[in-house]
């Protein structure tokens, strides 16, 4: 029985499972959730997921939900198949991993996420810019980012020499920031500019990142 | 060699890893770092956490940071003795346990750290605690709660009937949180009440906790 995702293509959180699922070569449906109609936040869908949230995953009796949770889930489950996303044979690589997935969560996301809130999010619903809170956010993205510059000048990705979910975390919230004129800010750093050059090229993510368009 | 981490006492951050290092039984030497003298913002610490944070762990050669990565490699590297925090054998509890992980990580966290910064913090530096901030996320919290009332009435941990990592690195905020004037927040809802007083109730955690006081 195929694994079951329930989101929406367009979602950061749900392609970020998307890209997980297609790097380990799985068979998976994506069942649409009608956001507009708050679908995500009644029965049957909270159920799956009681803070009303997409994506949510059914893989047989298995129910889960938070993205990043779900793809340490799938990344552990198959590890013997398709990419090796978590480092599985080495417990220190693997461990290095797990604290760059950390930081994405912690210090990359929210910024990135507050500034692609204000650009792309509220204009969608009439709501102007506040271009005073988005020179906050990038400047403290900015300061993320050196960090990530001064790391990838060292290895090749961020938790060393091999692709893992450390990287593909990332994805999502990128595709978006780069078709903003804040692109820069990844464009103007080397390392961080070859990284995403790379990552970004993949197969699996230029095939799930041809459907993330608002 | 015993393990190293840097950090204080009473650093909610560095109080999680500590306790997951008590649960397991690791020996281990806390280093402390002059946070309000600006060590964690000096080359030779940037070099080991270059965000500049509290906690680092140091394993032989091995340098993580990120408190809830350091928690899941200590209970990853030492899942065969101690508490079977990640529950290794079972992949559909350790799944589990990932999810609620990431519910502390991504939906209770934000809630609460504001609350504790505000309160706790804010004034140790010379700040008025910005009530607007607390009382928004006290309504936050409040809805997180709800959920967790909801789940901890059919399970008497978050991610099933067994303690885990999941319930450990709620720990130093609420730790803290159940101090303020804002207690009934956790009081109010007989599931969470419980639940806090049994995993509060640890030996582990209530080690960590005689350390935890401000000033």
């Amino acid at each position: 029985m195929a694994i079951k995702v329930l989101g929406s293509p367009v979602s950061t959180c749900t392609a970020r499972v998307l890209l997980c699922l297609c790097e380990k070569g799985l068979e998976y449906e994506l069942l649409p959730i009608d956001l507009a109609s708050g679908a995500h936040k009644r029965q049957p869908f909270l159920s799956l997921n009681p803070f009303g949230q997409i994506p949510a995953l059914e893989d047989g009796e298995v129910s889960l939900f938070e993205s990043r949770a779900i793809n340490r889930y799938l990344a552990r489950k198959h590890k013997d198949i398709g990419t090796d996303l978590l480092q599985s044979n080495s417990l220190v690589e693997s461990a290095l991993a797990e604290t760059w997935m950390e930081v994405e969560a912690h210090q990359f996301d929210r910024p990135i996420t507050a500034i692609l809130r204000q650009i792309i999010v509220n204009p969608m619903y009439g709501i102007a810019p506040d271009e005073k809170a988005i020179e906050t956010e990038m400047e403290k993205l900015g300061k993320v980012l050196d960090v990530y510059e001064e790391r990838l000048s060292k290895c090749k990705y961020l938790a060393g020499d091999n692709y893992s979910l450390a990287d593909l975390h990332h994805i999502p919230s990128l595709v978006y920031f780069m078709k903003t004129t804040k692109a820069n800010a990844i464009t103007s750093r080397p390392h961080v500019s070859a990284w995403w050059n790379d990552i970004s090229t993949k197969p699996v993510t230029v095939k799930i990142s041809a459907n993330m368009k608002v | 060699m015993a393990l190293k981490l840097h950090g204080l006492p009473m650093s909610t951050c560095t109080t999680r890893a500590m306790v997951c290092l008590h649960e397991k039984a690791v020996d281990f030497e806390l280093v402390p770092v002059n946070l309000f003298g600006g060590e964690h913002k000096q080359p030779s610490f940037l070099a080991k956490n270059p965000f500049g944070q509290v906690p680092v762990l140091e394993d032989g050669d091995v340098t993580l940071f990120e408190s809830r990565a350091i928690t899941s490699y200590v209970a990853e590297k030492f899942k065969e003795t101690g508490t079977d925090l990640i529950r290794h054998n079972n992949l559909k509890e350790a799944a589990l346990v990932k999810v609620w992980i990431e519910v502390e990580s991504q939906t209770f966290n934000p809630a609460i750290s504001p609350i504790i910064l505000e309160f706790f913090v804010a004034p140790k530096l010379g700040n008025t605690p910005d009530q607007a901030i607390i009382d928004a996320n006290l309504e936050k919290l409040g809805k997180v709660l709800d959920v967790y009332e909801s789940k901890l009435s059919s399970t008497k941990y978050l991610a099933g009937d067994f303690f885990s990592l999941a319930d450990l690195n709620h720990f130093p905020y609420t730790h803290y949180f159940m101090q303020s004037p804002w207690a009934s927040v956790v009081n109010d809802r007989p599931h969470v009440k419980a639940w806090w007083e049994d995993i509060s109730s640890r030996p582990a955690f209530k080690k960590v906790a005689e350390g935890m006081t401000f000033g």
